[in-house]
């Protein structure tokens, strides 16, 4: 089957991220399509490239790096809702004159008419919410 | 109880969470307005706290965040007619379906399962 996840949890705050990982990690194993997971609400945090979280912990960014690398999961962040929380590509940085930037591929801003169209595209779209 | 037939469409979006203290509210109603836009028959279950949502006369607050009641207003216009509720929430926060902001059914929770059912995708916020 094919499936999207919707992200609503910042990384470390709560358990979305952390359960949507482990999902997403046991559907490529089953045999599964993951297209794309959508960060939406304080889940676009997890798209923070400075992330540096102590080792002996799980690396949620570095961890959804890889499910695009290996799977080519499309990783996509609600422009409006990462705007207002701090989290700029290079282009939004430079457009809104800001010294750095704090999103970078394979993260993409998006908008929500993506969430839409992921959820026409795919068979399951499956909500992590806190 | 109940005597309409669970609504059908192509979007639920279930909203949970009161109009102040958080952003939940507003970004669920985001998602809604922006698939609505796309051409979605669009459908809003308001359930738990989210109940208070609907509550009419409510402004947005010395903290300088803009409030929903407005965005809700707008509903209307985007098509967004087909709105629920949880009745026995609503009750239990001592308020009557009079004194809601829009028209709005009111649901046991019995028909809760159908009304998802009746959708093919369901946004939880």
């Amino acid at each position: 089957m094919r499936y999207g996840l919707l992200v609503e949890g910042a990384p470390y705050s709560s358990q979305a991220a952390h359960s949507a990982l482990r999902f997403a990690t046991a559907l490529v194993a089953r045999g599964h399509r993951l297209e794309s997971v959508f960060f939406y609400h304080d889940g676009v945090y997890n798209a923070a490239r400075l992330a540096a979280p102590p080792q002996d912990e799980p690396h949620l960014y570095d961890a959804w790096c890889s499910l695009h690398a290996e799977h080519g999961t499309q990783l996509q962040v609600c422009i409006a809702a990462a705007l207002r929380r701090g989290l700029l590509d290079p282009r939004e940085a430079d457009r809104h004159g800001k010294s750095g930037h704090s999103v970078e591929s394979p993260f993409e801003l998006t908008g929500l008419g993506q969430l839409v169209d992921l959820g026409q595209a795919v068979d399951r779209l499956v909500t992590f919410a806190p | 109880m109940p005597t309409h037939a669970p609504a059908t469409g192509d979007l639920l979006v279930i909203l949970r969470h009161a109009p102040h203290g958080s952003s939940w509210l507003r970004e669920g109603l985001d998602a809604a307005l922006v698939a609505a836009a796309f051409g979605q028959a669009v459908t809003l279950l308001f359930q738990g706290d989210g109940v208070l949502s609907l509550v009419e006369g409510q402004g947005p607050g010395p903290l300088g965040q803009k409030g929903t009641a407005a965005t809700l207003d707008m509903l209307a216009m985007y098509d967004i007619e087909s709105l629920f509720y949880d009745q026995v929430a609503l009750a239990g926060f001592g308020f009557a379906p009079q004194q809601l902001q829009l028209p709005a059914t009111g649901v046991e929770a019995g028909a809760i399962a159908p009304l998802i059912a009746g959708h093919r995708l369901v946004l939880t916020f």
